[in-house]
Parts: C-alpha cells; structure tokens; sequence
C-alpha cells in the first residue's frame, strides 16, 4: 500500500512547454498561450486556480501549512476575488521542482516569519481576479455577448439581460485558452465577503480521525526505515563504529556513515534500527567544542555587555552622557537562554535516489530551501530532482524553514542504497540534541531619569548570538545582524514605540558553536522581555503608573498606543483586582503587526504562578480569519509561556542537556490561562499573525509577578528561581 | 510473534514481544494515526485504549497487551459516525497542526467514560498531553461540549 500525501497522487503535469518565462513573482500573474493542465485533465485558469468539470475550485498555496491556518486564509483570498462557491474550494500544494521548472510562478516557499498572508496576499488575490475574469470571458464568448454585461457569484456566471446561466466548471476548459488580461481591479477591502470571515479551516477533518498523513506516516513499496545519530557536540565527527554489532540485530539491513560526523542504522522498521543504533558503540571526535559550556558562554555574552564595540542600531542624542547626568539612574540586566523548536512531530524526511532521479517527501516550511539541499546532496541538476512538500506539518516554529540537515542526511543515506525510498525519523532525543535554537542573549539596560521622573536617557546593549551571520551571512549589513533588534528599530516592521531623547540601542555580537535559529517570534521574544519589563522598572523608579509612564513616551506611535489602551481599559487597568490578584502590560510591534497583552497573575506560597487571564489585543492592518487569528493568538502564548516558565537548553562538555519533555517541560492544559482576543484591524497595512503576539505574554506576565511578589526576575526560565506555573 | 485485537480486528503480527505497542500498531498493523512525540511517556501523543483505560503505548510492551482491547483513533468513530469527541474537536475546530491531537482525543475519551461531566478541576487533572501548538483553549471547549453532546 503506498500512502503518500495527497500532493503525491495529484501532482499535476505540464501540458505545455515552460510558460510566463521571465515574468517577476508580484508584478504580473504568469500565464502562458497554451492549456496547462492538472493531472486530472482539469484545466489550470492560471498556476493558483484549477478548476474541475464538477465546479471543484483548486487553489495551489505555496506556503506551507503547519498549523497556522495559511492554507485555508490564502485559499479564502484567491476565492474572494475569483467569486467562487467558498464550499468547493479545495487545496493543494505546487511542488518546488515544478516551480523551477515554470520560472518560479508561485514566487517565495518561505513558511516563516509571520509573512504567508502579509506578503502573498496581493499576488494570489490578483490570480482570483484574473482567473474570474477569464471564466466570465470565456461564457460571455460562448454567448456571443460583450463581457460586461455579465456577472460571476458564487462560481455561477449570469448574463444579466437574458438571464442565461452557467458554472464556472463548464467554461473553465474555454477560458484556460484565453489570453489573460493585463491588469486587474481587486476589490476595496469593504467589498470582501470571504476575507474577514472566521471560515472554518479546510484541513480539519482528517486530524481527528487519524487519517491526516504526516511525514512520519508515510509508507512506499520497499521502503527501509533509518534512525539517525549525529556527533553530540556541534562541529564534533564520527571517529569509528563497531557495524558489525548493529548489522546483527533484527531487521537490521545497512549501517552508514552519513556525512562525516553521523552514523545511521537501516532497517525494515524503525524500532529495530532505533534499537539497534543505540546498541551501537560509536567513538566520537567531539573536537574543540567540547570545552564549551553554559557558564563560558555566558561569561563571553557578560563581557560583551560593557565592551567597547558594538554593533549600533539606533543613536538619538548622547544617550551615555544624559544617562551619567542623570537624576536618577536605574541599572539592570537580563538574559535569555537557548530553547529548542521541539515541535510535536520530530525531523524526518523520506528520500528515493537512483542515478538520474532524487525525490524526497519532507515537511517543511520552505520547499525550495528543501530542493536546494536535495540538490546539494545528491550531486544531480534541477530537472532529475524534486521534492513533495507534506500537506500538513507536525509543527515547525521555524526549525523547518532555513534548515534542512534531515533532509541532507536522508538524501545521504539514500543515495548510499540506490533504488531503495529511506524514511529517516529523528528520535526526540535527536531532535532536542540536534536544534536550531532561539539565540542566547543579554542585556544591559540603563535608563536615566530627571527630577520629575521623565525618562531621558535609555542605553540598550545587547549581547549574544547573531542568527543572520550564521545562517544568512550574505544578510548583515556592515557586519551588523538588524534582525537583532527587532522590536527596537527606528522604523519599519519593528518599530520601537517609544520617543526617548537620549537613546542609544547596540548589539555585542558574541557568536557560540550552538546553532542559533528563527524560533518563533524569533528575537522579539528576548528584546519584548528586556525593553517592556525594563520599562516598569522605570515607572517603578519614576514613582509613577506603568501605563501613564509608558504613555507619555508614545505620542508619536497611536498604533502602538491604541492596542495598549485596548487591554489596559478590558483589563481594567487602575481599577481594583480581585484579592490576590496582580496585573501586567506590555506591547510591541513585530512583523508588521502591533501587539499588546494585560496579564492577570496570582502568586501563592511564594512560588505557585497563576496566570488567570491575559487580554491580547492585536492590529494587524487586515483579519482574514478571526477565528484563526484568536487560535494563533492563545497557540503563540503556550509557546512563549512554556519557554519563559520551565524551558532552556543548556550545553555541556559542548552538547546539549535537555534531551527530552522531562527536562524540557511544556505547558498542560492545567496552566493554561483564559485568553481574550480584541483583534481591531485598522486597514491600510497587512501585518503577521502567526509569531507577533508571542512577545506580549511573557512581560506582562512577568510584569505582574513582579507586583505580586515585589522581586524582578531577570533570567530564565522562572523554574530556576523555583517559579512553578500552576 | 503476538497476537493483539486492534479495534476490534485480531491480528497475528511479527514483532519482538517486547516493542512498545505504539511501534506494533505503527509498524506492524499499518495504523499510523496513533504518533510519537517522546517515547517516555510524557508526552502524550501515542495514547490508546488498553480495554477501555487510555495508555501511553510508547512504554507498553506488546507483551502487555496481548489479550486486551487495543482501540486507537482509527478504531475511536462507530461505523461511520464520529465519536463524540471527535464531533466537538470539528465543531470547535480544535486542531492546529493536529499531531497531537490523536493522543489528546483518545485521552478525552477516556476521562468522559470515567466522568461523563468533568469539572475544569477534573480536565487539569485528567488531560496531561502535551501540545506545542497550544490549542487547551480550544480542547476546554470542546470537552465540555462533548460532555453535553
């Protein structure tokens, strides 16, 4: 039996040769003369838009579903414009190879960065709208009457005067022959009547019955199953291994090197070669990194906290010389540990190599970047390889983006037993050894205030790992990583909300031989932390309320302001709690989307945190789904509280600790706290929905425990101070 | 060699008695919706029925459950119909990624045959699964609706 994902079986074949050559992803729709067809025989209207005889509307996504609901609000998009019946609207996935092959029509795979929906909107909107209006084209031909006396609903088009009717199933054939038009009209946002509306998702049903095929599920003819070890200190190798005592045990078929520092069984099942792979003496040549350790990394980030050079950002007045001047000047300084992704479904990915033909079945955010490193490691050209993306992922959270190890090691493997498809599966203890993780960092803050409490200067050094120069060097200007700072740029996406006269924010790039990565929310996480809990340490110094003293400085920022003022006035901030009660604020603005939390906190014995309630309110220009939003909105806080309270990877003798959920805890249901979504799209802009709200919970939350128990807690996770989240 | 009744069916599968069962219903019987997360029983994402009590079947042996009732999500819906919990994870659109959701929902199951109108208190102290998506909101809800279904 081969149940390969539904992509797999409905890959869709070119009818004609290459189209739209040269065309650029956003500023035209590609569309070629000739019939391009679905492997079906179901016409393509254009690369986003298949339709069947029976009015069945397909929408190709190129980004990936992990959760995040992307494939259902971009299908809502293109269903907008194109007018069709929302109920038969189905989803599938181009596939990367395909992509290369057609001059890249679907534009950027990249599943990350909260930018599914901000950045492809404009493009798979234009694709409804053309396809639209080359289906009322082609039954307007058919009729013999002008266009424009015709209309399109619901996949019905009508010709208003005589009243005739037809589906969009019945001309698609017609209109896939047309050529399209150059330009198209998209709608004004308050004529949508799919964007906008909590739909429910496409992709529900088979989750609950357990007949949704994940990566890890998959099965083909043949196919052996591989267990992986890779050196347990980065940049270690493999030195030798004893096969012969793996290649006795049951099942067991190969034993390989992978690459030079990894070791992998083969056998039927992946039981047998997990089994066999642990019983497996490997000697390692760990290398100089084993010397590292959490106390000299974090020795070499306290240094970089007062070095003299650094990496400026944002430089307004003499922030060092206001601060020396100033009345009253407040110190501190934080840190936030290494976390791992650990997403539910471990990395894995299913490769098949012959001599002229490498495929791989992987979940993934980014399908190109997993073509890329087929490529790489199979030594074949475009055209022999290609890759199919799982429908849906088990979680990605930025692990499976801009990195595809597993996938470079299953092509390995499988190139070493030709002929032969090779799931490789990483074990928990893999996954969690093996990461991309959240970049280590701290902070020095200083802030100076004058007579009256006014903040006049603030100093922000940061210190810790850069991701850009590790993972897209090509990426840093002048050797400065600004994804460092987001949150705390001057303009853009990140804009920092606050107007200080005095203001110098800087970055002590200090570098570690543990791999850093895009975790969700990526460095918002830390800097919300630093800048938003530092800023009730002012109010606090200043005598004054910490939403009146966050207020003053933000006049220049209403965005930013008016989600702040939304969770303070639903929260009820400056009005009595409940008896043991204590509140929090904090906000941000990240990926182009502004963001604010009030969190409820009780404290007892001491060390038992309650966190009752938290009102999040987010403005990200336009709400495609409010139903998904608020679910993305709850999601990002179990992900960045679970972090804040009881996770960190510390390393030892160069190798990660934490190889599983029993020293890497994740919140239960019994700690979840209430959350309430005041989503208050403003228009005019379109911001991230999946990662901006993650930064919020956290500060505030931490904010309010320290009104609880009056002591700041400035490193993490909380459990370390004995913090237990109930 | 075991022999082991997996939703209702009694297959004779080869496999070293001493697999966990999540690995012989993965590996053996062809049933993947039952999933891995950590193989230590943490987690949760691998839990089945074992006569009706859910399990975490990454550190069951099938030894262990030879002679028992295997159900697992596959075996949860009655002919065609959902389960009732099953039913309110679609009515409240609980899943996000779903990987964990099969675990989550044989674990509810269990805890409503054992108390068919769980307080929260009961639901804290019952559902211990882990989901990185964060959908507790949603399985709250949806528990409380299937208990009233």
């Amino acid at each position: 039996m081969i149940t390969t994902p539904k992509i797999d079986r409905r890959s869709f074949v070119i009818g004609t040769a290459a189209v739209g050559a040269g065309l650029t992803l956003g500023l035209k729709i590609p569309f070629g003369a000739g019939v391009v067809r679905a492997q079906d025989g179901s016409p393509e209207i254009n690369a986003w838009v298949v339709i069947r005889p029976d009015d069945t509307v397909v929408v190709r996504v190129a980004r990936s579903e992990m959760g995040q609901g992307t494939l259902t609000g971009l299908a809502q998009m293109v269903a907008e414009e194109l007018e069709c019946d929302w109920s038969k609207v189905t989803t599938e996935y181009p596939t990367p190879g395909q992509s290369v092959a057609r001059k890249r029509p679907w534009g950027n795979f990249s599943t990350g960065g909260s930018r599914g929906i901000r950045e492809s909107n404009e493009y798979v909107r234009k694709g409804g709208a053309t396809a639209r209006v080359m289906l009322v084209q082609a039954a307007a031909n058919g009729w013999g009457v002008p266009a424009a006396e015709c209309s399109a609903a619901n996949s019905v088009i009508t010709h208003k005067s005589t009243g005739r009717t037809t589906t969009y199933g019945k001309v698609a054939e017609a209109a896939a022959k047309l050529t399209p038009p150059a330009e198209v009209a998209l709608k004004d946002p308050k004529e949508w009547k799919i964007i906008g509306k909590s739909v429910k998702r496409l992709d529900t049903m088979t989750k609950v019955t357990g007949a949704q095929v994940y990566g890890f599920d998959l099965k083909m003819p043949g196919m052996l199953n591989a267990a992986i070890k890779d050196c347990p200190v980065f940049g270690g190798k493999v030195k030798s291994f004893e096969a012969d005592k793996a290649k006795a045990m049951p099942g067991v078929k190969h034993v390989v090197q992978v690459g030079d520092s990894a070791v992998a069984v083969v056998a039927e099942t992946w039981w047998e070669a997990k089994k066999a792979l642990d019983a497996l003496p490997i000697v390692w040549d760990e290398g100089p990194n084993a010397k590292v350790s959490s106390a000299t990394i974090a020795d070499m980030l306290k240094e970089g906290l007062d070095a003299d050079q650094a990496f400026v950002r944002t430089q307004v007045g003499d922030a060092k010389g206001a601060f020396a001047g100033a009345a009253k000047k407040v110190e501190a300084v934080y840190a936030y540990p290494f976390l791992n992704h650990a997403p539910m479904e471990p990395m894995n990915a299913t490769a098949k190599y012959t001599a002229d033909k490498c495929e791989v079945w992987v979940p993934t955010q980014n399908g190109e970047a997993a073509f890329a490193a087929t490529l790489a490691a199979s030594g074949l050209p475009a055209d022999k390889c290609e890759v199919y993306k799982i429908m849906v992922i088990g979680g990605g959270f930025g692990r499976r983006g801009a990195f595809h190890d597993y996938v470079t090691q299953a092509v390995q493997i499988a190139k070493q037993i030709p002929g032969t498809p090779v799931k490789l599966l990483w074990s928990r203890e893999e996954d969690m050894a093996h990461g991309r993780y959240h970049p280590v960092m701290q902070a020095k803050m200083r802030g100076g205030l004058d007579a009256s409490g006014n903040l006049v200067a603030l100093h922000m050094r940061l210190s810790g790992q850069s991701i850009l120069s590790s993972v897209f060097p090509q990426n840093l200007q002048d050797g400065r990583d600004n994804a460092t700072f987001q949150g705390l740029d001057p303009s853009g996406d990140f804009t920092l909300g606050y107007t200080v006269p005095n203001l110098l924010i800087d970055h002590a790039m200090r570098n570690t031989h543990v791999p850093p990565g895009f975790w969700r929310g990526v460095n918002i996480n830390q800097n919300a932390i630093f800048l938003e809990c530092f800023m009730d340490e002012l109010a606090l110094a200043a005598g004054q309320d910490a939403l009146e003293f966050r207020r003053k400085l933000m006049s220049k920022y209403p965005k930013h302001l008016a989600v702040l003022n939304a969770v303070a006035d639903r929260g009820g901030w400056g009005k009595p709690a409940p008896q043991g009660v204590y509140r929090g604020l904090a906000h941000m603005m990240a990926f182009n989307s502004y963001v604010a939390a009030c969190a409820e906190v009780s404290v007892t014995g001491g060390d038992k945190v309650k966190v009752r309630r938290i009102i999040c309110a987010t403005d990200p220009g336009y709400a495609v789904n409010p139903a998904q939003i608020e679910r993305q909105i709850a999601g990002s806080f179990v992900y960045g509280l679970s972090a804040v309270f009881m996770q960190e990877n510390t390393v030892k003798n160069g190798a990660i600790e934490q190889l599983n959920f029993n020293t890497f805890d994740s919140m239960k249901i019994a700690q979840m706290p209430k959350v309430e979504s005041i989503i208050m799209p403003s228009g005019g802009f379109w911001g991230g929905v999946g990662e901006p709200t993650i930064c919020v919970a956290a500060p505030a939350v931490l904010n309010a425990m320290a009104r609880a128990t009056g002591k700041r807690i400035r490193t993490f996770p909380l459990k370390n101070h004995g913090y237990q989240m109930v | 060699m075991a022999r082991l009744t997996i939703n209702g069916k009694s297959l004779e599968l080869k496999v070293d008695p001493t697999t966990p069962l999540l690995w012989a219903i993965r590996e053996q019987a062809g049933l993947t919706g039952t999933k891995y997360g950590c193989g230590i029983a943490v987690c949760g994402a691998c839990t089945v029925h074992l006569d009706g009590k859910a399990v975490r079947s990454c550190v069951v042996p099938v030894s262990v459950a030879e002679g028992k009732q295997v159900t697992t999500i596959e075996g949860l819906a009655s002919g065609g119909t959902l389960h009732k919990v099953q039913k309110a994870w679609v009515d409240n659109e609980v899943p996000q990624c779903g990987y964990c959701q099969s675990g989550m929902i044989m674990a509810v199951a269990a805890l409503l045959k054992d108390k068919p109108r769980p307080t929260d208190a009961d639901i804290d102290a019952g559902i211990t699964n882990i989901c990185r998506c964060g959908t507790f909101q949603q399985v709250r809800e949806a528990i409380h609706a299937a208990a009233k279904a």
